[in-house]
């Protein structure tokens, strides 16, 4: 019965599919449109090959026992493969910052900066980090409630789900698709998908806490969860749009002008705030004590910071609009609560760094701790440089510069780049059933490379965004501006060539670690992998 | 799971007992300087709120105790700049262009004044070193070539009302005919090549022969029998070097055949006359600027013009009008 109605619902969308090709507005729905119907019509054929003939009874299925960690190697492997694609796509776009030649002819409009831009963001944002949040909350959250995934194969759905939703918002970006909100620039189908997906991951998530066997939720968990309920709120509030045609990309805002900003930028805070942030830190405590080998410096601290890092968190997305429409009060509540946050973020970065108590050592000795180590480094500095750069007289100086630039990657290349990278280098032996990583040495030469990486490009970024800064407010004895924009960027040219080295360099590190973990998974000493039975 | 607690050995510190797939927690109080951090940061912040504009109510929101906004900030800055330059300022806006390099402080404001304004308005076209972009057809404004004239007076006649735009009656305004359909297109080639010549270029003499006769009856009414153009008319000298759309010969060609034409705003109500004349001013000084020649000074006017007070920017420590609690002045409207 339910392969008919199975059956009925796949018809049903291939066939909507189909029209939407037909009467698309855009080539970047009706692009779309084939994609779904293609995908539609396979699973219909798909269903069709495998259901029993009537009368006869289905071939039981073995009971699914231990963890479920099908879903986690593909999600470490999407992880990988996005890190490489959005790491590429952005050092190309630093680029063509530096020689806007390479903004080539022929493919215009489809691979100028201003399309790939978003297409660089969302990859290394939502591909990258988001993959790597779901493989590894799956991952933890399995272990640390010693409990099998909760929905069967629901987890599966939420990895397909979740990856054919960058799909859709890299290629809708290359066709011209974009609603222009940072960090929101999927269209509003491909919105809804996302809720759709968004929503299983939660009731996954939340069904596996809720059969756990352990009497406590482990801290790990209340950030992966704090992380996927927040940003559920936030991708449905600033999203909120009417389609100008249902056969079509383009949608209309419900808020406008100012409103509509504060929106977007209560949202891009929180982005970074719950999806760089708070997920990553769960991910923080949970690999950073199984790699040392040592307990989590303090459970207090853990509770006191994370009550107080998503209370404070969610108010100052207006530091972000200092010197604009949004009226003053608002900017003032944005900026004490970012200043406040400074001391909460900090409770994640000692609560990881005093976790290694007693197994200091292992910096010397092991690349996985040394990446976990440079990883808090940057979480640190970022987060202390974050709330600096709040402050409306910083701001004044700071914003609309290459400064906020090498703010946010020495924040995502360090903290959530180098963290995703040991995360993967644990789970990688783990998961495909190997004692350790392919080469340790190339671990080693992955670290060097991100780290040095990261410090050619913020320390251009630095460098160009206080000069442009300046630059921008210099006035003559007699008030008058100095220099002509164009000025400042002519200026900037060494710097951007500094910073796209730094990408080469951070993007070289990755294909390292692809290819260790290409050889640890094809390596021959391959043993069963142990489908591990939960504790008790 | 087992709740027992224990002692670490590395810390010494105590467990909380509970046990997550090997992790265990140590029962570590809170740091004590991150603690008084954090209080510290709450107690700033409350602070912060009261002083400035912060918590919203039923309608507005507090304004704190210093009173402080970012308009007013921004409004009394650019009070205090008018007015430290108000006297410059109208003198520039009132004195006789053909005498203003007399008086060098006030030469020296209005070409500070009008780099600004180049910079903010004119760079997109022209350039940031106003050497124009010959593929766009903006002209460079370093050279000696004017199309309209080279004064001061003359560049702020081309600023304030631009040329060939719709918005300003009083805009320069100037149309070479299309000769595509006039002349063939032997007769064409022809031309460009004897204009070519005019200028001392390789050309086809043969061809330029039969140009000759073209050019006398089609272009001269505008260019000039020598070809030297006309300011009048803004048709440009095509004897010179300088070629705006290209000099060779298919670019000359093209040119006889659909003439492309350059448009340029208005800057008159946008930029207002002391901004106008400042801007003329730069330009004039970037190098190609010719003397005014038409109405010679003497001794008298000189002296008069020269009666400008020096720049005092930055201003005294006496408070603004704003500042004092007076009505603030409103910002001056440039668009």
């Amino acid at each position: 019965m339910s392969d008919y109605l199975k059956l009925v619902g796949f018809g049903l969308l291939a066939f909507l599919a189909a029209m939407g090709a037909d009467w698309a507005r855009d080539p970047a729905y009706m692009l779309h449109a084939i994609i779904v119907l293609v995908l539609s019509a396979s699973a219909f054929l798909w269903t069709l090959r495998t259901m029993p003939a009537d009368g006869v009874p289905r071939a039981p299925r073995p009971a699914p026992g231990g963890y479920m960690d099908g879903p986690v190697r593909a999600g470490v492997i999407a992880t990988a493969f996005w890190g490489a694609a959005g790491f590429l796509v952005g050092t190309w776009i630093a680029f063509q910052l530096a020689f806007p030649a390479l903004n080539i002819e022929w493919a215009q409009p489809y691979a100028n900066f201003g399309r790939l831009r978003p297409l660089h963001t969302s990859a290394v944002i939502f591909a990258f980090g988001g993959n790597a949040l779901i493989a590894t909350s799956f991952y933890v959250v399995q272990r640390t409630c010693g409990a099998r995934l909760w929905g069967g194969n629901a987890g599966w759905f939420v990895f397909w789900g979740y990856n054919l939703f960058i799909v859709l918002a890299a290629t809708g970006y290359l066709l011209g698709a974009t609603q222009s909100k940072e960090y929101a620039e999927p269209e509003w189908y491909v919105d809804i998908w996302l809720t759709i997906v968004w929503l299983v991951y939660l009731a996954v998530f939340l069904g596996t806490i809720v059969r756990r066997r352990e009497r406590h939720i482990y801290v790990a968990n209340w950030f992966y969860l704090a992380f996927i309920v927040t940003v559920a709120m936030l991708h449905v509030v600033n999203n909120l749009s009417i389609p100008v045609s249902i056969w079509g990309s383009k949608s209309v805002q419900v808020f406008a002008g100012v409103q509509d900003a504060m929106t977007q930028w209560w949202y891009g805070h929180n982005a970074v705030g719950f999806f760089l942030t708070a997920g990553f830190l769960g991910m923080m405590y949970y690999f950073v004590p199984k790699q040392a080998e040592r307990p989590i410096y303090s459970y207090k601290l853990s509770i006191i910071h994370f009550w107080a890092l998503i209370f404070l968190y969610i108010w100052a997305g207006p530091h972000h609009l200092h010197y604009t429409a949004l009226p003053d009060w608002a900017a003032t509540l944005g900026m004490v609560f970012s200043v406040i946050l400074w001391m909460p973020s900090w409770g994640g970065m000692i609560n990881g760094l005093m976790t290694l108590q007693g197994a200091w050592d292992k910096i010397r000795t092991d690349p996985i701790i040394r990446m976990f180590v440079a990883s808090l480094a940057f979480y640190g500095m970022s987060t202390f440089e974050g709330p600096m750069m709040s402050i409306r007289a910083v701001n004044s100086l700071s914003h609309y510069t290459d400064w906020t630039i090498g703010h946010v990657h020495s924040g995502a290349l360090g903290w959530n780049g180098l963290i995703t990278f040991g995360a993967l280098y644990f789970l990688t032996p783990r998961l495909w059933g190997r004692r350790q990583m392919h080469s340790v040495a190339a671990i080693n030469l992955h670290f060097w490379l991100a780290t040095l990486g990261i410090v050619l490009y913020a320390a251009s970024m630095w460098v160009s965004g206080i000069m442009e800064g300046l630059m921008w407010r210099e006035v003559d004895a007699n008030g008058f501006l100095v220099n002509a924009f164009a000025d400042t960027v002519s200026a900037k040219f060494p710097m951007y060539v500094v910073r796209a080295l730094g990408g080469v360099l951070y993007l070289a590190g990755g294909l390292v670690m692809i290819w260790n973990m290409w050889r640890t998974i094809r390596a021959p000493d391959a043993r069963p992998v142990l489908a591990a039975t939960p504790a008790e | 799971m087992s709740d027992r607690k224990e002692i670490d050995e590395a810390t010494g510190t105590e467990t909380t007992g509970h046990d997550w797939d090997g992790i265990k927690e140590l029962n570590t109080p809170l740091p004590r300087w991150w603690l008084w951090t954090f209080y510290a940061t709450v107690v700033w912040g409350v602070i912060y709120t009261i002083l400035f504009p912060a918590w919203p109510m039923v309608s507005g929101a507090t304004v704190g105790l210093l009173g402080y906004s970012t308009r007013a900030e921004v409004a009394a800055e650019v009070e205090r700049v008018a007015l430290s330059n108000a006297e410059l300022t109208e003198s520039l806006a009132t004195i006789d262009l053909g005498v203003l390099e007399e008086n060098a402080a006030l030469h020296d404001f209005a070409v500070a004044a009008g780099a600004s304004v180049f910079r903010n308005h004119c760079s997109q076209c022209h350039g940031a070193g106003a050497a124009g972009v010959q593929a766009g057809g903006y002209p460079n404004l370093l050279d000696d070539d004017w199309l309209w004239g080279g004064q001061i007076e003359d560049i702020a006649i081309t600023v304030r009302h631009g040329i060939r735009n719709e918005e300003d009656a009083g805009a320069r305004f100037s149309e070479m005919p299309a000769f595509e359909g006039i002349l063939t297109d032997e007769e064409i080639a022809a031309t460009a090549a004897f204009v070519r010549g005019l200028s001392g270029l390789d050309h086809d003499a043969a061809l330029a022969s039969d140009g000759a006769e073209l050019f006398a009856q089609n272009c001269t009414a505008c260019h000039g029998e020598d070809g030297r153009g006309d300011r009048e008319l803004g048709a440009p000298n095509l004897a010179d070097a300088i070629w705006l759309r290209g000099g060779r010969q298919e670019d000359i060609e093209r040119q006889l055949r659909t003439p492309r034409h350059g448009v340029m705003p208005p800057w008159g109500d946008r930029l207002g006359e002391a901004q106008i004349r400042a801007v003329a001013a730069y330009v004039h000084g970037l190098g190609g600027g010719e003397r005014q020649v038409a109405a010679p000074v003497d001794d008298a006017e000189a002296e008069a013009a020269a009666e400008v007070p020096p720049a005092s920017y930055p201003a005294g420590a006496e408070p603004t009008p704003a500042e004092a609690g007076e009505p603030p002045v409103e910002p001056v409207e440039t668009d």
